[in-house]
């Protein structure tokens, strides 16, 4: 089994992100920036299978400026074994991201495509279920567990109020849920190796597929923050306040 | 309803799709929201269980005689509608907060810290609305129920099992009341201890931090936050939770916040209406033993 794995890199999971004083984007001068965390959990699935004996090679692909290299040795060195980077200037939105996939699957032919089930920066959650509409394949969204049996791809994935258990035919597009795993941390060595790797780099206008832009940001802002409560001195206190609100039956 | 809700804004006619087998019932319960036309209803013992697969299909099929296609924001529809917008070929937004004339929304991105305004050039607006800021409709109408031709199944993934959490308690997304617990309950048989007997009495639903769900404390599907359930009662209690971004992102926008933690710098005070600085294991008993509801 071929293992693909979408990696994007966004803003450290830690970090508060502000708009530009103009309002105009956000800015991201001097923020950190990694690996996004469900993709790190799809790196690591993906490893975790190489390492049962269920895969034989796992390519990561990013799709970004240069600046997305530093994923995807990251990526080399928690076991990845190849990676592409799709150099695009511009950052593209899940539609389009999508659709160079979907190039980069017919050309590398994956049985299992691992995405993350969402990105910090976009918090759309959208690119996996669009790959696989693009590709007419199966999908299994929200995945906390992944395994194989007999060929077949048995999925445990989050629904309203539970959980469900579903099978997938390969090719099949996985996005993967933090409980799915838990990532190795990367050891100095690994890391050392993973910078004397190559990078296989595509140009994005070189694979012929529409990645304009169909959602235009008008602005963007701080949401408008909570008005600051006050504090109770006591559970007496607390339930009193409660009481006096409007509507509130306590 | 909180969807054709938001649908009104069109001000187009409005039609419900329905999906699964024997859905006679819910077909007639949707029949009567207010200002629905049709409802299309698709019954077929292959969509017993709405596969993403067959389902997106169905939107394809039908999409392109539509301008808007909207749906709740909940993990059903977050599987599906990508999905079909990509066969429709047009891109979708996630969790709109606010829909302006135009096709311009507002949603909110970066882990819930920056909205972003945008507009949307496709010929068809693909959105999932986050419900709580939009008015459920009524239920005084009367649609016309259609039975639609079902196309055949993919056969693309197959079904299994499902465990669904049992409790007498209101689900989570549409409860009046949550009280959610964090790490600081110590167990899972604390946790179920200290808030069992107050959720009773509130008849609240229960939460959990991702901490106290790692920590094998409570279940998966109970997380509040960003990788959890996204939910706005009238009045979210917060106990021994320190307010991270990613919990605060699923609970900022109920009505009311209380917080109860006993380190008075703890962040969450600061989306709490009211903050009660104390040890949980004293003021939670306290609180379920005076509150009056029964
Ligand atoms: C990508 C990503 C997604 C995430 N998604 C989510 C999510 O959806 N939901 C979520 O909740 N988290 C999420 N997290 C985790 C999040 O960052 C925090 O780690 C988590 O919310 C902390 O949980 P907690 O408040 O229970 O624990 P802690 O941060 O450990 O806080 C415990 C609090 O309890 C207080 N306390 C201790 N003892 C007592 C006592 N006796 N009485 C009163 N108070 C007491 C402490 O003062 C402290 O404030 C995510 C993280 C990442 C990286
Ligand atoms: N530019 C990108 N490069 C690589 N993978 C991406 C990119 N954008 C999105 N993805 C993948 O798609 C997932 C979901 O992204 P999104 O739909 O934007 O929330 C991410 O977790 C990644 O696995």
């Amino acid at each position: 089994m071929k293992i693909l794995v979408a990696i994007k890199r966004v803003q450290d999971y830690n970090i508060k992100v502000r708009p530009k004083s103009d309002g105009s984007d956000v800015d991201l001068e001097g923020v950190k920036m990694g690996v996004n965390p469900f993709d790190e959990n799809a790196i690591e699935e993906a490893i975790r299978l190489k390492e049962e004996g269920f895969a034989s090679e796992i390519v990561g692909v990013s799709i970004g400026s240069s600046l997305s290299q530093d994923v995807l040795r990251q990526s080399l060195a928690m076991g990845v074994d190849r990676v592409i980077l799709v150099e695009a200037e511009e950052v593209l939105q899940p539609l389009a991201v999508a659709k160079v996939l979907k190039k980069v699957v017919e050309k590398e032919k994956p049985d299992l495509i691992l995405l993350g089930k969402l990105a910090l920066d976009s918090d759309a959650g959208q690119t996996g279920q669009m790959l696989a509409g693009l590709l007419n394949c199966s999908q299994a969204t929200f995945a906390s567990s992944i395994e194989i049996k007999d060929g077949e791809v048995f999925i445990t994935r989050e629904v309203d109020g539970g959980t469900e258990s579903i099978v997938t035919k390969t090719p099949t597009v996985l996005t993967a849920d933090l409980r799915l795993n838990e990532p190795r941390f990367v050891k100095l060595p690994n890391l050392m190796m993973a910078r004397k790797k190559p990078i296989e780099t595509i140009k994005v206008d070189d694979l012929g597929v529409d990645v304009s832009s169909r959602l235009n940001t008008i602005s963007v802002s701080e949401p408008l923050p909570r008005k600051e409560g006050i504090k109770v001195k006591d559970v007496k206190e607390l339930l009193q306040k409660l009481n006096d609100i409007e509507g509130l039956k306590i | 309803m909180n969807a054709v809700g938001s649908a009104q804004i069109w001000n187009g006619s409005i039609d419900i799709l329905i999906v699964g087998e024997g859905i006679d019932e819910a077909a007639i319960h949707a029949s009567k929201l207010d200002g629905v036309d049709k409802i299309l209803k698709f019954d077929a013992p292959h969509l017993n269980h709405s596969l993403a697969e067959d389902v997106a299909n169905i939107i394809f099929k039908i999409g392109k005689e539509y301008n808007v296609i909207i749906a709740p924001h909940t993990w059903f529809s977050r599987n599906i509608l990508p999905r079909a917008a990509a066969l429709l070929d047009v891109s979708m937004i996630s969790d709109v907060l606010e829909i302006n004339e135009d096709n311009i929304y507002i949603r909110s991105t970066y882990a819930g810290n920056v909205h972003a305004k945008l507009k949307s050039d496709d010929p068809i607006q693909v959105l999932t609305v986050h419900s709580s800021k939009f008015n459920a409709v009524g239920l005084n109408g009367n649609a016309k129920i259609i039975d639609s031709k079902v196309p055949e199944a993919l056969n693309l993934s197959r079904w299994e099992k499902e465990k669904k959490i049992e409790s007498d308690r209101p689900p989570l997304i549409n409860a009046k009341v949550v009280i959610s617990g964090g790490r600081s309950l110590g167990s899972a048989e604390q946790f179920n201890e200290v808030l069992t007997p107050l959720a009773d009495k509130l008849e609240a639903a229960i939460g959990a931090t991702r901490a106290a769900v790692d920590a094998g404390y409570a279940p998966n599907e109970i997380q509040v936050g960003q990788t959890g359930v996204v939910v706005a009662p009238d009045l979210y209690i917060a106990i021994g939770v320190s307010g991270a971004n990613q919990h605060i992102y699923g609970m900022k926008d109920s009505r009311v916040v209380v917080a109860i933690n006993n380190d008075p710098d703890a962040t969450i005070f600061k989306f709490a209406d009211y903050g009660l600085v104390a040890d949980l294991f004293e003021a939670v008993p306290e609180m379920a033993t005076l509150v009056s509801k029964t």
